[in-house]
């Protein structure tokens, strides 16, 4: 075999850093970074990832559908494909969208490679450097390094057990409008959030939009989970209750079917998709051809209903038993949200316990998680956790669990000592209902912006 | 020409980093021609090695079990010579407490510390004496583990409310924390090659950074100046207290002494010593060996050579 040519060595980071864009410098890799890669090892019970559980998925459907497309569509599946994505994709499309409510002109969408890509193309569209966007606090860790990337300033506006306050959002944009700022867009996932797990509530989806409209303000509406609803009646989503003028829609297929078709799409007025299919175009040319007929025939065999049904069953129990595990293992001190659908629970532990920190204890116990200021761009969040229950059987989401309130329990423990406040089983104040009469989401103790840099270490 | 056992990744909190590290030694191990066996470490270690029947081991591994003298240990057993340190100054070096007692009776400035367990919390009452220890170092105090390699768990506390939280943190790395006087000043490290001092680096953060996990390994974060531009007179006493320091602790082969000038008095202040220092591209021993007109394929020939001239273990 043939040695690769050697490379340089002399001078490796000048030669290399006088090359870097000034955007690559905000993209750092964090000292969580260094420790997920260790949640990959085979004997971590990894709570952090966002997985869907693929191994339900039957590989006789999956055979069925390869099948048929090497006998009917080899080489078109084979082909480069247009870059707004093949009409009969788009077809199934909207025939998901309308399980939601929704009506979408296939003209109005584009097919992307996933839909990060969505995310990534919106803040190509729109964002110059310093441009704010608005997100949730917490906020889709995996939104936080594209806005980096783009350099836009990041708001985050808090949220409760009703999913964001709107009426800071307004008291917010006010202030921008004061400051000669209007945000390019807002960028929320209303449904089942992530990584917070709560939902907007009817009322504040139609305010939103209401806010919307007379701003003239553009929101990214994300909603990979809307299906995945375990109990509770479905919510209008911002697209329907907008009719696309100021609602951009991102959809995905990757936790109704599968992520790793890559395949997401984007809704969005005529002017903006535009410039959206030329910043694909320049990205990734188009969507893989391949994964789009896969989804056509799997939707032509008429059962993608059934199966996002079984997903919904899975989930709702794995939900249950991390609820359980939460009530049985975490200290009293600890809050959690209790979502209605989705793939995610957030934490939020006393003060004094940083996540970060926690993790790297966690790991020793073989089991990991995201800590919350993961989710945040303002420093915030080092108390809270991102725990998922989609990817793990019900055993090993127990295990977790226990594992995970073990090392809490310790720290909450060596504090008390500390501090010479040893603290006894507090009462766990009861779950509260919401107007929405969302089943019991507490009011999140998500941290204020006050907070921030009071701690030791904030940084 | 050798076949090189290159040890890397394993368990500790700095894998990421140990596979940069040994990825970069084995594509200069290659160019120097000689045999790479790679080993990610893990339980088949003892069998891979026994497999592999290397002339040497080059440990390119940095935190717990790598740099804390458990894999020297093994291959002391083994009969494998292998670069840096041996298991005795590896098992100091790593212990923040030990060094920083060491370098106390030896006469080398360190910042004033106390060392706690976590059992004089919990058994002993130790908390009632943190106003004591407060009162003595004045705040901001740094509150670290003893034997995390890298910045992580390193908290600073402003005020007395901010300490039992960053034991806390602290105490989420280890079994044993110290409370240290923070000195105010610049961020310098001294690479130590075969005993002799290379060219004084000095870490600059951007934005008023503290000088953390992520900027020490992120190209961009921090500047690196190489060599720091420091009086000649100042320059030459940091270089000799790194070189105590590294001889106090019986290092071998390489290490890295990290220290902080203060800019109250002027003095530099020897913070930890490094047995592993990284090696990746933007680590700060292979600036210093370049700045000297070592390249990075020389340097680990070199270590190389330290390392198989070493009276072989006894097998």
């Amino acid at each position: 075999m043939a040695k690769p040519p050697p490379r340089s060595t002399s001078r490796d980071l000048a030669r290399y850093a006088g090359l870097f864009a000034s955007r690559t410098r905000v993209m750092t890799s964090s000292a969580m970074r260094d420790l997920m890669a260790i949640t990959a090892r085979p004997e971590v019970i990894s709570l952090a990832g966002g997985l869907p559980d693929t191994s339900s998925f039957p590989p006789e459907t999956f055979a069925a559908v390869t099948n048929r497309i090497a006998a009917e569509s080899c080489a078109r599946a084979l082909q480069y494909g247009p870059t707004e994505g093949l009409e009969e994709t788009k077809a199934c499309i909207a025939e998901v969208m309308a399980a939601e409510g929704m009506r979408a002109d296939p003209e109005d969408v584009v097919i992307t490679t996933g839909g990060q890509q969505v995310i990534d193309l919106v803040c190509k569209t729109l964002i110059d450097p310093g441009d704010v966007i608005i997100a949730e606090a917490p906020t889709y860790p995996g939104a936080v390094p594209t806005f980096s990337s783009y350099q836009a300033e990041v708001v985050q506006i808090d949220m409760d057990g009703e999913g964001m306050r709107v009426d800071l959002l307004e008291e917010t944009l006010d202030r921008l409008d004061g400051e000669g700022r209007r945000p390019k867009f807002v960028y929320t996932v209303p449904s089942f959030q992530n990584p917070a797990g709560v939902t907007l509530s009817g009322a504040r989806r139609r305010r939103l939009v209401e806010v919307a409209r007379e701003r003239e303000l553009l929101i990214l509406e994300d909603n990979p989970y809307g299906l995945l609803r375990y109990e509770g009646e479905p919510l209008p989503t911002l697209y329907s209750l907008d009719g696309g003028v100021y609602v951009m829609y991102l959809g995905t297929f990757s936790k109704i079917l599968s992520p790793g078709i890559r395949l997401g799409w984007v809704v969005a007025p005529p002017p903006v998709l535009e410039k959206i299919k030329v910043g694909k175009q320049a990205a990734d040319l188009c969507t893989s051809t391949l994964s789009q007929l896969m989804v056509q025939a799997y939707f032509e065999q008429g059962h993608w209903g059934d199966y996002v049904d079984s997903l919904t069953e899975l989930y709702r129990r794995r939900r249950d038993t991390m609820l359980d595990a939460l009530a049985e293992h975490f200290p009293p001190q600890a809050e959690w949200t209790r979502p209605a659908g989705g793939l995610f629970i957030w934490a939020t532990l006393p003060d004094f316990i940083d996540t970060t920190d926690l993790l790297a204890r966690a790991l020793r116990e073989n089991v990991a998680f995201v800590p919350g200021s993961a989710a945040y761009l303002d420093g915030r969040g080092h108390s809270s956790m991102r725990l998922n229950f989609s990817g793990s059987n019900e055993d090993d989401i127990r295990e977790g669990i226990r594992r995970v309130g073990k090392v809490i329990e310790e720290q909450v423990a060596l504090f008390g000592t500390l501090t010479g406040t040893a603290q006894g089983p507090a009462q766990r104040p009861e779950a509260e209902a919401t107007a929405d009469g969302e089943s019991g989401a507490r009011v999140l103790p998500m941290p204020r912006r006050g907070d921030a840099g009071r701690r030791a270490g904030g940084q | 020409m050798s076949r090189v056992a290159v040890l890397k990744g394993g368990r500790s909190l700095e894998r990421q980093v140990s596979l940069r590290s040994g990825a970069r030694v084995e594509d200069a191990l290659a160019r120097l021609g000689h045999e790479v066996v790679s080993v990610d470490v893990g339980l088949d270690l003892i069998r891979r090695l026994r497999e592999a029947e290397p002339d040497v081991a080059f440990v390119a591994l940095h935190g717990r079990d790598g740099e804390d003298g458990t894999v020297q240990e093994l291959l002391e057993i083994l009969g494998v010579p292998y670069t840096g340190s041996g298991v005795l100054a590896c098992v100091c070096a790593m212990d923040k407490v030990l060094t920083k007692h060491l370098m106390v009776d030896a006469g080398i400035p360190t910042p004033e510390f106390f060392a706690f367990s976590e059992t004089a919390f919990r058994d002993l009452g130790a908390a009632e004496a943190l106003p004591a220890i407060e009162e003595r170092l004045s705040f901001p105090i740094v509150v670290k583990p003893s034997s995390q390699g890298s910045a992580l768990g390193v908290k600073f506390a402003a005020t007395a409310a901010d300490v039992p939280a960053a034991l806390v943190s602290a105490f989420s790395y280890d079994s044993k924390v110290l409370l240290e006087r923070h000195v105010a000043g610049r961020e310098l490290a001294v690479s130590v090659l075969d005993g002799e001092p290379l060219p004084v680096v000095e870490a600059v953060p951007r934005d008023d950074h503290f000088y953390d996990f992520e900027s020490r390994y992120d190209i961009g974060a921090t500047d690196f100046v190489c060599p720091a531009q420091l009086p000649v007179g100042v320059a030459e006493s940091v270089r000799e207290i790194a070189v105590s320091t590294y001889r106090l602790l019986g290092l071998a082969g390489f290490g890295r002494v990290d220290l902080m000038l203060d800019s109250a008095d002027g003095e530099p202040y020897v913070l930890e010593a490094n047995p592993i220092p990284g090696l990746t591209d933007t680590s700060l021993l292979p600036q210093a060996a370049d700045a000297a007109g070592i390249g990075f394929d020389s340097l680990v020939e070199r270590l190389l050579e330290l390392a198989e001239a070493r009276p072989a273990p006894a097998n």
